[in-house]
């Protein structure tokens, strides 16, 4: 069958899909998009997890057809999202001139030195957030969608909010410093 | 964090921006966050095939036949193959004992053994065909434990053994027995004023990375086969993959793809072999993925135990001996299993001070899951053990169990069971203190204005108490790991470092073969760089055979051992650019030839300060590069009847205190705390440092209160191999993990460091267990706790 829908901003269409395929198959296999995670395919560790018409959910769980021209976004277009979720909403503290301004800071990278990153990306770099980095992703897309809906978390919101998304490497401290950290240059307008 | 101790004195490159001591951010972080990292479950190739294993739904059977036929029939299969298509002369393969086959041989020996391998051209049909293979197996009996397996008729899992541990085990189900006595326990047992004993069960945990076993081999036109693969090791993967092949090593080039975490369970080969020999045979790139199912059985897991202790004391706390018997479940192959053994036997009085020792480990040959490597590696299962043991002779005594073993404490100097002395800083007693002196957690921090805050209870979310029947308490513990490989290994690594004017910049470029499997070598591969060569610019190339072998990410060795080759190769070019300088420009400045000179901020300096030239100038348009291996010091095997030896390299400590809240109507448990002392040598990323500590405290946990693998004991069939039955803890059951992070420089290892990713494991899950001890009063001796352990319910 075929699929049309939107993949972090952009109209997408692929062919030849088998019904038994699900969504996170058909972003990384077919779209070229490995950012989502395949950790367990079985809707348990969240390293999959996209946002669905801006639900989190997991991709490994939805059949492909299901997002059938819905909107898409994944750890490829969190940046964007974000950008423009900046732009479009004065970034709850953030002016668009602001906004405007925003410069991610280089990491002390090989290769994607400059690249853009969204406020929760920069975030789990800077708070040593990751390791392995398989469960980043979907910590990312879920992070992101928690600090949308409530700009200052506690600390058990934070866990309650990532509580389906499993991380080995981490102990989830770093995890738990980078949410924070994230919502604290939110909340300044950083 | 805080940092303490002595430090270490560095003066090269102390004024260079981004070298060792710095918390500097992951080189690959920008691309693991916006999901570019290429792991090995992300390889594509034009055309390439998906491959497929067939496994043994059985644990012990005699294949009566496989029939392929149906299979091959699949519209888009391209290869079916069975033992009888392997190319070579070699067909088994193993870490030590080459006793696994590539796929099996007219018998299987447990659960989930790869019988057939399938490629084709979508991931579903090859699962299709592969699940058209018909195999008949004539079960066998299980071979499942100790009494089964030393059985007067016991089957035996591998008949005709002729590996070099065949000759001094007491059955052919024993893959290794070592043997550590030291003093004289029978005499020293007289002067014991309490004597406790105990019996404590370990179960099976699993690694659990997140990325799963995958890899990409592309077939290439010499007839050899690059490999794309999640490993350990990469040139221990080549040299057992090549023979199977029947390629000469120079023909299989490994890379190493992005790696989703390992934890010891990508030491072993799963998936290699199987790529190639699928891209060798069709002729076009193969693509294998484990989906998590199959991980549970595509690689080896944590040893389950049963440990048998006898600990005596004098009545003022010191102790008399200490006798024990440490039964290991190998599983059907070796794997580590001989090395797992070394470590937990010669660590199996813990860090403590004691003349008199008796002490047994074996590991078994069984029909349950192959066990090997894992975070911890035998030191894991000794710990939670004598940990529990120092608890109930405390007990015994009235002592305070911190005390008891503040005053058993092994000190610098002390001798091991094994006979050798512990020959750098071994603060046990320290890392003890500051953990205890660390301010406690509040009590009933559910209470909040708006009622009880149930997310901070035993139970969560699912609203079982609103702390009704919750009972507090804590717990103490602390362990020994030896770092680096023992015993005799040859544990070295290699590292090729260039520098050259790139840009107009001094660039250096280090080239390993060391997995980086999400540890942060590579960060710290960079520090180093910068730290000896005064440049700010550091290339970390790609990990690959075309350089010398960089040994395991395993056993702590890796920043010690890697790091340690990095450090001299990037001493060696030093040396070279200096020798450059000064037939350039020792014309120039007498202090070319009379001063001690550094590299710092992108120059050549003195040590009084003074410039002598710019890299750039020094470089010009040459290279500078320098391969090297590197060794630590030698170690020796222990002896096979008494285990003594000098047989490790450097030891790691750490310390912990567990604070939990228990449901004892329900028997549900919640860690409120998990704090955690630990002496790293020299911490060369402070941040990466604490990283490791948390994540490994934290898998301790997991092992405490939730993880195991479940084995029917009667058929030897694994009943829980996914995330829905095995439960590793989320960020709701992981408590705040507060460090204190000591800096006592080892003066044997580079930058006084100590490997550090172990110790953290071993005492996490005895503090735990001590905990909820304190808070129930019941004795608790089997890991994981349930909550029927708690309830009496069983």
């Amino acid at each position: 069958m075929r699929i049309d829908f939107t993949v972090n901003g952009r109209p997408q269409e692929a062919d030849d899909v088998w019904e038994g395929e699900s969504l996170l198959y058909v972003l990384r296999e077919r779209l070229g998009l490995p950012g989502s995670k395949n950790a367990c395919e079985q809707g348990e560790c969240g390293s999959c997890t996209v946002r669905l018409d801006g639900v989190p959910v997991c991709s490994c769980l939805v059949a492909a057809g299901q997002a059938q021209g819905r909107e898409v976004v994944t750890v490829e277009g969190l940046a964007d999202h974000a950008r423009q979720r900046a732009c479009s909403t004065g970034a709850r503290g953030t002016s668009l001139d602001e906004a405007k301004a925003w410069q991610p800071q280089g990491a002390d990278s090989q290769t994607g030195e400059g690249t853009e990153l969204s406020p929760i990306q920069q975030a789990f770099i800077d708070a040593g957030a990751v390791q392995c980095g398989f469960c980043t992703p979907g910590l990312l897309v879920a992070a992101d969608e928690m600090l949308e809906r409530n700009p200052s978390p506690s600390d058990a919101d934070i866990r309650e909010a990532l509580s389906g998304n499993l991380c080995r490497c981490t102990g989830y401290e770093k995890i738990m410093d980078a949410v924070r950290l994230a919502a604290a240059r939110q909340s300044e307008g950083v | 964090m805080p940092t303490n101790g002595v430090p270490t004195k560095i003066t090269q490159g102390s004024g260079t921006r981004g070298g060792i001591g710095e918390s500097t951010l992951r080189p690959d972080g920008t691309l693991k966050v916006t999901g570019e990292f290429a792991y090995s479950s992300d390889m594509w190739h034009e055309d390439m095939l998906w491959g497929q294993i067939l496994r043994s739904t059985v644990a012990h059977a005699e294949i009566v036949s496989i029939d392929t036929g149906e299979a091959l029939a699949v519209p888009g299969v391209y290869a079916v193959m069975t033992y009888d298509d392997l190319p070579a002369e070699v067909k088994h393969y193993g870490l030590e004992i080459q006793d696994t086959p590539v796929l099996a041989h007219g018998k299987v020996r447990h659960h989930g053994e790869p019988v057939a391998v399938v490629a084709a051209d979508h991931p579903e049909t090859a699962r299709r065909a592969a699940a058209k293979i018909k195999v008949e197996y004539r079960e066998l009996p299980v071979i499942t434990d100790e009494a089964s397996a030393l059985a007067p008729d016991a089957v035996l899992v591998h008949e005709n053994r002729d590996d070099h541990h065949a000759g001094h085990v007491p059955h052919p189900n024993v893959v290794h027995r070592q043997p550590i006595v030291r003093g004289d326990v029978a005499a020293a047992r007289e002067r014991a004023d309490v004597i406790v004993e105990g019996e404590y069960t370990f179960g099976m945990q699993d690694q659990a990375f997140l990325g799963p076993e995958s890899g990409l081999a592309v077939p290439e036109e010499d007839g050899g086969v690059h490999l794309y693969v999640a490993t350990q090791w990469l040139h221990s993967d080549l040299r057992q993959i090549a023979p199977v092949l029947g390629l000469p090593e120079d023909k299989v080039r490994m890379t190493l793809a992005g790696v989703g975490g390992a934890f010891g369970g990508r030491e072993d080969l799963s998936m290699q072999i199987h790529a190639c020999l699928l891209a060798l045979r069709t002729g076009k790139p193969v693509k294998i993925v484990y989906n998590r199912f199959e991980s549970f059985f595509g690689h080896v897991h944590r040893h389950p135990a049963k440990l048998f202790y006898e600990h005596g004391a004098t009545a003022d706390g010191r102790l008399t001996h200490v006798k024990c018997r440490i039964v290991l479940d190998g599983g059907a192959y070796a794997s580590a299993s001989p090395a797992v053994v070394g470590n937990a036997s010669s660590l199996g009085v813990g860090p403590y001070a004691v003349d008199d020792v008796d002490i047994e480990a074996v590991a078994l040959y069984t029909n349950n899951p192959p066990c090997g490597a894992m975070r911890g590696f035998g030191a894991v299962q000794a710990c939670f053990a004598y940990e529990a043991q120092m608890d109930r002779l405390a007990e015994k005594l009235g002592m305070d169990p911190v005390e008891l073993r503040r005053r058993n404490a092994m000190e610098q100097g002390t001798l091991l069971p094994t006979g050798q002395a512990v020959d750098s800083p071994a603060p046990v007693a320290e890392l003890l203190r500051r953990v205890k002196a660390m301010p406690m957690p509040p009590e009933r921090q559910w209470e909040s204005s708006e009622g009880a805050d149930v997310r901070q209870l035993p139970g969560g979310l699912s609203n079982t108490t609103h702390g009704e029947g919750v009972v507090r308490g804590v717990g103490y513990a602390v362990g020994i790991k030896n770092v680096g490989f023992s015993e005799g290994f040859d544990d070295y690594s290699t590292a090729r470092v260039r520098m050259e004017v790139v840009g107009g910049e001094p660039v250096a470029t280090v080239h390993t073969a060391m997995a980086e499997v999400g540890q942060g070598g590579v960060t710290v591969h960079a520090q180093i760089a910068r730290t000896e060569l005064g440049v700010t610019q550091v290339t970390i190339h790609p990990a690959d055979t075309r350089v010398g072998s960089a040994g395991s990410t395993s056993a702590s060795r890796q920043t010690y051992v890697t790091g340690g080759a990095v450090k001299n190769a990037c001493e060696l070019v030093r040396a070279k650019v200096l020798e450059l300088g000064r037939r350039r420009f020792g014309s120039h400045h007498p202090a070319w030839a009379t001063a001690e000179l550094l590299l710092e901020g992108g120059k050549v300096v003195t040590d009084g300060g003074e410039v002598l030239a710019d890299l750039v100038d020094v470089l010009g348009e040459e290279a500078v590069e320098v391969e090297e291996e590197w060794r630590h010091r030698p170690t020796e095997p222990f002896d096979l009847r008494t285990g003594q030896g000098n047989g490790h390299v450097q030891y790691s400590f750490a310390a912990h205190r567990a604070v939990v809240e228990v449901d004892t109507e329900l028997g549900l448990v919640k860690v409120i705390e998990l704090a955690c002392a630990q002496d790293v040598g020299k911490a060369l990323n402070p941040l990466s440092v604490a990283g490791q500590i948390q994540g490994g405290t934290t898998q301790g946990l997991g092992v405490a209160v939730m993880e195991e693998i479940v084995v029917d004991p009667k058929t030897a069939k694994v009943r829980n191999p996914s995330f829905t039955d095995y439960l590793i803890p989320t960020i709701l059951d992981t408590p705040t993990i507060p460090l204190d992070v000591l800096e006592l420089a080892d003066d044997h290892a580079p930058y006084g460091l100590r490997g550090i990713g172990e110790a953290p494991t071993l005492s996490s899950t005895p503090a735990v267990l001590a905990a909820i001890r304190d808070a129930t009063g019941l004795p608790l001796t089997k890991t994981p706790v349930r909550p029927e352990h708690l309830t009496g319910t069983v």
